[in-house]
């Protein structure tokens, strides 16, 4: 069980009913639970809109998309039925925001899941659950059987007459690329998860064809409390174009590692040093890779910069899904690169070329250099795989995997000579044995 | 009545099935969860239970082997009673996950992907769970373990062995 963890520095949004039982919907309802969702039935799609717009809320699965715009989107009248579908398949490495959603307040998952619905003009939303998550999709089926036991789901909801809203949950079965939202569509519908072109984007051809609205579990779960505070109070908590508040998942060598709600914009310094407890030890920080394991590593010099995501943006590197991951000096940076792609390597799906080559080369060039044999034209190598690979594969994760390699060896790449050379920094964690299991 | 007849699943698993095969726009839809729950029912997805899921949701058996191979968590060999997974990836990395997996091996006398001769345990070493915060992490069957130390891991090992251990399905 997640341990939950606090800070005078919080700001407290999406986490108000943590610790409190609110799976439960009778606490729920205690706590303000389905009020959003009456106030998005009595006001309709087009003020639901207007408030996401006005909070300036950009999507917490990694790429920050404007939710409010994304469903502007979804055009309003469709032949075919359109759909909500919430993406729970959290699988980037150093996440696990949305586990704790799930455990402590899925009714506000439920309830996000409800007003998306009403804003595009769809009866039908899926929740769906990495394949790990039994025991809180569990968690989640019981709080939709009691929301539709209180008549919130199901036919004419909250007693509207003609307003019916329907959730089917479920879980993946292990595969990291199918939190990816075209590929996470084609698990959904029994299918390999395969990624589909783009365009056409899902608001316009989605799920069985119908327009559909894909976001984050966290985003969702944001919307009532969005609704509730009003857009223009939620987007003052953050920076400009960053509305709100999110969820950190502050891992790896700190104090205190766990999940804190900070405000869009915090310095990442301050989240290292003052929230997490700084470095684990009192050993001295050597890189943070600063939001999931796809972003490019920030040094221990340029942490002063804010969460968020135009601020990460110009630091070269991303916001990503809030997941930081701290290194301390200890660490060799050559053998931390190569768990990386080990990673990526074995969740290629395999469909395009660039992605699983490149993926592949670059993991056995890496564990090369690492085992000892590597020789200075190794990196320039792993530097021109990567480059190629970013923007010419079927699905971002190729770039994944690409742009985490490109920062290492850029902003490392002494660290990689000196370790051919023989001088290597850091203390190996993966023996010989466990490092050709890498990846498995 | 299940829609089917001579179900190979336990009567409760085959109405869940019978459930699952009405309950979405497109039929094929269950076709993950199905695999899901046949192999918590059967330890793994046997050659019976991809034929009874074909027919179930008419597909060919082709087309179920086809996805069945795609996730990582299905399997068509039995694991152990207790499929040990350890998380090795960064944030366990970082804070000792392959100490931990490496006590796993000494311990249970096996490796990666392997099952001890008594069918008790199968140790698999993972990607990233969602316990990152919590790191090290494993999980056994659905069940999650966090702040992991070797000490730890032998008392949640003779849990399971003396069956104390809890089976999330
Ligand atoms: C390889 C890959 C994996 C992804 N995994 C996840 C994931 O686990 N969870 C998630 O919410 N988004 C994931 N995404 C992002 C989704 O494609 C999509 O952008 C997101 O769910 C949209 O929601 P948002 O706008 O609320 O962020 C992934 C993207 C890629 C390319
Ligand atoms: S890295 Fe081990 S649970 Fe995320």
């Amino acid at each position: 069980m997640p341990t939950f963890v606090s800070h005078p520095e919080e700001v407290i949004v999406l986490k108000k009913r943590w610790g409190q039982g609110a799976a439960d919907i009778e606490k729920y309802l205690e706590l303000d639970g389905y009020k959003a969702v009456q106030e998005a039935i009595a006001q309709g799609p087009e003020w639901i809109v207007s408030v996401m717009k006005a909070s300036g809320l950009r999507g917490r699965g990694g790429a920050g998309f404007p939710t409010g715009m994304k469903w502007s989107f979804v055009p309003k009248v469709s032949e075919k039925p359109k759909y909500v579908l919430v993406n729970g398949d959290e699988s980037e490495p150093g996440t696990c925001k949305d586990h704790v959603i799930f455990l402590e307040d899925p009714h506000s998952v439920i309830e996000g899941t409800m007003i998306a619905g009403l804003a595009i003009g769809s009866k039908l939303g899926f929740i769906y659950l990495r394949g790990e998550y039994r025991y809180l999709l569990k968690i989640v089926e019981k709080a939709v059987a009691d929301a539709y036991a209180k008549g919130f789901l199901g036919k004419n909801i909250f007693g509207k007459e003609g307003v019916d809203f329907d959730i089917i949950t479920q879980t993946g079965a292990g595969a990291y690329e199918v939190g990816e939202e075209s590929a996470l569509m084609e698990s959904l519908e029994g299918k390999r998860g395969v990624p589909r072109i783009k365009p056409p984007f899902p608001a316009i051809v989605g799920l069985y064809g119908g327009p559909t609205v894909i976001n984050n579990a966290e985003t969702i779960a944001s919307v009532p409390h969005i609704l509730m505070m009003g857009g223009e109070a939620y987007a003052k908590l953050g920076t400009e174009r960053n509305g709100g508040t999110r969820l950190f998942g502050i891992s790896g060598h700190v104090e205190r590692p766990g999940v804190y709600e900070l405000p869009m914009g915090y310095s990442l310094r301050k989240a290292i040093y003052e929230v997490a407890g700084g470095i684990k030890g009192g050993k001295k920080l050597k890189a943070v890779v600063p939001g999931g394991s796809s972003c490019p590593v920030l040094t221990a010099d340029e942490i002063d910069v804010g969460l968020d995501f135009d601020q990460m943006g110009k630091a070269g590197t991303m916001l990503g899904s809030g997941g930081i991951v701290v290194l301390d000096e200890t660490v060799s940076i050559v053998e931390f690169a190569l768990r990386v792609i080990s990673f990526y390597q074995h969740e290629s799906c395999g469909w395009c070329i660039p992605c699983r080559e490149g993926t592949d080369w670059i993991k056995k060039t890496l564990g090369r250099v690492y085992a000892g044999g590597g020789t200075k034209k190794d990196v320039d190598n792993v530097q021109y795989l990567a480059e190629n690979m970013m923007g010419r594969t079927f699905c971002p994760l190729g770039d994944a995997a690409a742009m985490p390699t490109l920062g290492f060896v850029k902003k490392f790449r002494k660290e990689f000579e000196d370790y051919i050379d023989g001088h290597k920094a850091g203390t190996p964690i993966m023996t010989e044995q466990q490092l050709v299991g890498a990846g498995h | 009545m299940s829609a089917i007849a001579n179900s190979i699943f336990s009567p409760e698993a085959a109405a869940r099935f019978d459930k699952l095969a009405t309950i979405y726009p497109v039929k094929r839809s269950a076709l993950v969860p199905m695999l899901l729950y046949a192999q918590d029912e059967i330890g793994y997805v046997s050659e019976a239970a991809i034929q009874e899921i074909a027919k179930r949701l008419d597909l060919f058996d082709l087309d179920v082997r086809n996805v069945l191979s795609y996730y990582s968590m299905l399997r068509t060999k039995p694991a152990g009673k207790y499929n040990v997974q350890v998380c090795t990836n960064i944030s366990c990395m970082l804070r000792g996950g392959y100490e931990i997996l490496d006590h796993c091996k000494a311990k249970l006398g096996i490796g990666h992907k392997q099952v001890t001769a008594d069918g008790q345990f199968s140790l698999e070493e993972v990607e990233c769970i969602g316990a990152c915060c919590w790191a090290p992490a494993m999980q056994v069957n659905y069940d999650f373990h966090d702040d992991l130390t070797t000490i730890k891991v032998d008392a949640i090992l003779q849990d399971y062995a003396e069956g104390r251990g809890k089976d999330v399905k």
